[in-house]
């Protein structure tokens, strides 16, 4: 690996680990109940069409 | 953050809900693109130079985008809308909106026709692993795997798998596809918050795992010392800056982070449809991205192609796409102690964080024939579920080279997408507003979004992908409708994505008529 691979890799995943150690810091940091009713996740989200699904 | 204790002292699990948001959020995120696709994309645009291409796609695309569907999703459901066509009429009062509103119809169902057959790989290569089909001894000859990938997906012939080629295959997929749809039939948002809870701790130790292992390679051929470790990462990592004056770079890295994040793709805009005022889209949002990305760069980035690299040298940077990943790592797993176990492992984790993408895939045009034609889930579900195993059905037919699958995968997985998001990013910012954007994003959000987002969308974002667009059509179009007159499978391949498409967009005109006829839509 060269130089600038290194500092490419380095730079790359550092700012990822930055951007996802800032999201974690800021979920980690909200009210349990904030958390449980508002942040969703696409699977998580209840699209309201099971109960009468025929 | 403040600790509750129960009555014997010990803190309350305050942790774990937060927690479980951030896997659920992950399992949606994490997909085959993280490990397979990325590392053939910049391993085939430039190494370490596809870094910048890819990084400012994120950055000027892909997180903006991500936070504009999301908020265009939320206001068009809160309006009575959840598929994109009504979404888009919703938002553009044209009789044309709905017909973009197809393109996010198309896109995730004819992804899922390919996507589902590379899920079906991975639990068969995790089925041999675990049964010692695969073997482990296949290193001795450099091109043992590479001839067991071929066998085992048909590579060889058109309609192996139909002439009896591979029973497992055909046996794996059908099941894998009947999972899909059992699932999607039932319902799934909270099965899969309590799956990605145990899957998605599993699946990230997995890769870990697997990475330590990888970066503890070495030299494992001492007479080719070139083939180590290091000069791995260098194949990964070292920029081919030549690569950036070609717009397919740039567009392979808008389509990878594309296709990788969800955005452009239709499926961002369904699901945020069901959201209500007060939950957060801005923090949801960049989370998905972060986890994202932290699975796509950091692992994927640093396991497939130096594994690759070490065992097969440079021509593992000449790989198509997914077949990278099942050429690569059965090498790596060859040289573990317990190789058979973590390959077992890892090919079923990759299966389950594929499964979790797949089903992602399957609900816009569940909602779309829902609200637009009338029908309700079960019969939703049936009547797409048809239409996909027609387009599985194809994708597995032309497997000799996996032509229909590259062509599927280029011209929806990376063009079509492409186009998407080109129109929702000037529907966004020229049609639906910034300053209304901006309002919408922030209700119920627990993070500010910078202002200049908002300015990137509307001005910088179109242009970026109009230049781009504009540079790669003149440059590569010619050789693809070349290539299309030459190979009559191609010109099958975008035949068989018109007529879907053409199906399409006679269902959204049927379904606006509805709309129109039940007040729910109105023109300027």
């Amino acid at each position: 690996m060269t130089a600038a691979g290194l500092a490419i890799m380095i730079v790359s995943v550092g700012a990822v680990v930055s951007l996802f150690g800032y999201c974690l810091f800021r979920v980690f940091t909200l009210p349990r109940e904030v958390v449980e009713e508002h942040l969703k996740g696409p699977l998580g989200i209840d699209t309201g069409d099971t109960t009468d699904a025929d | 953050m403040a600790r509750q204790d129960t009555s014997d002292g010990r803190p309350k699990e305050q942790w774990g809900t937060r927690l479980g948001v951030i896997l659920a959020v992950a399992g949606s995120a994490v997909g085959l693109g993280n490990f397979l696709r990325f590392p053939g994309q910049a391993a085939q645009n430039g190494g370490g130079a596809f870094m910048l291409p890819y990084f400012v796609a994120l950055l000027i695309l892909g997180i903006p985008m991500c936070w504009a569907e999301w908020t265009m999703g939320r206001f068009g459901g809160l309006r009575g809308f959840n598929s994109a066509p009504g979404i888009f009429s919703l938002i553009w009062r044209h009789r044309l909106a709905k017909y973009f509103g197809a393109l996010a119809l198309l896109i995730p169902l004819v992804i899922y026709m390919y996507y589902v057959l590379i899920e079906a790989w991975c639990l068969g290569y995790a089925y041999d692993y675990l049964v010692g089909n695969l073997p482990l001894a296949a290193g001795a000859n450099p091109d043992g795997y590479k001839t067991y990938f071929a066998d085992f997906v048909g590579s060889g012939s058109n309609g192996f798998i139909y002439n009896g080629g591979n029973n497992e295959l055909a046996g794996i997929l059908l099941f894998t596809f009947v999972l899909n749809f059992v699932l999607i039939y039932r319902g799934v948002s909270k099965g899969i918050e309590k799956f990605c809870n145990v899957a998605m701790p599993v699946m990230a130790v997995c890769a870990v795992c697997v990475l330590v292992r990888v970066l503890t390679l070495g030299t494992p051929d001492p007479s080719q010392p070139e083939l180590s470790v290091w000069n791995g990462l260098g194949s990964m990592w070292n920029p081919n800056p030549e690569y950036l004056w070609k717009a397919q770079t740039w567009l392979a890295a808008a389509g990878q982070i594309f296709f990788s994040i969800s955005a452009g793709f239709g499926i961002i805009i369904n699901y945020s449809s069901y959201l209500r005022r007060r939950d957060d889209v801005a923090l949801s949002s960049i989370t998905a991205c972060s986890v994202n990305e932290f699975f796509e760069v950091c692992l994927g980035g640093l396991i497939t192609l130096p594994a690759a690299f070490v065992f097969l040298g440079v021509s593992a940077t000449t790989f198509g796409t997914f077949g990278l990943g099942f050429n690569a790592l059965p090498h790596v797993f060859a040289a573990m102690p317990g190789g058979r176990f973590f390959g077992f492992v890892w090919f079923f984790m990759l299966f389950l964080a594929a499964i979790t993408s797949s089903l992602s895939m399957l609900q816009p045009v569940i909602a779309f024939f829902e609200e637009g034609l009338g029908l309700r889930r079960h019969a939703s579900v049936t009547f797409l579920g048809l239409i996909a195993a027609l387009g599985t059905g194809f994708v597995l037919y032309f497997s000799q080279d996996m032509v229909a699958l590259d062509n599927f995968d280029f011209w929806v997985g990376t063009f079509l997408i492409y186009t998407l998001a080109m129109f929702q990013t000037v529907i966004y910012g020229w049609v639906f507003g910034i300053q209304r954007g901006e309002k919408e994003l922030h209700e119920g959000a627990h993070i500010r979004v910078p202002r200049i987002v908002q300015y990137v969308l509307k001005f910088v974002a179109p242009v970026y992908l109009i230049i781009i667009f504009g540079v790669f059509c003149w440059q590569s179009m010619p050789e693809r409708i070349a290539i299309m007159r030459e190979n009559y499978v191609v010109l099958a391949s975008i035949c068989f994505i018109a007529t879907v498409f053409a199906f399409l967009l006679i269902l959204v005109h049927i379904a606006g008529r509805r709309w129109e006829r039940e007040g729910r839509l109105t023109y300027d």
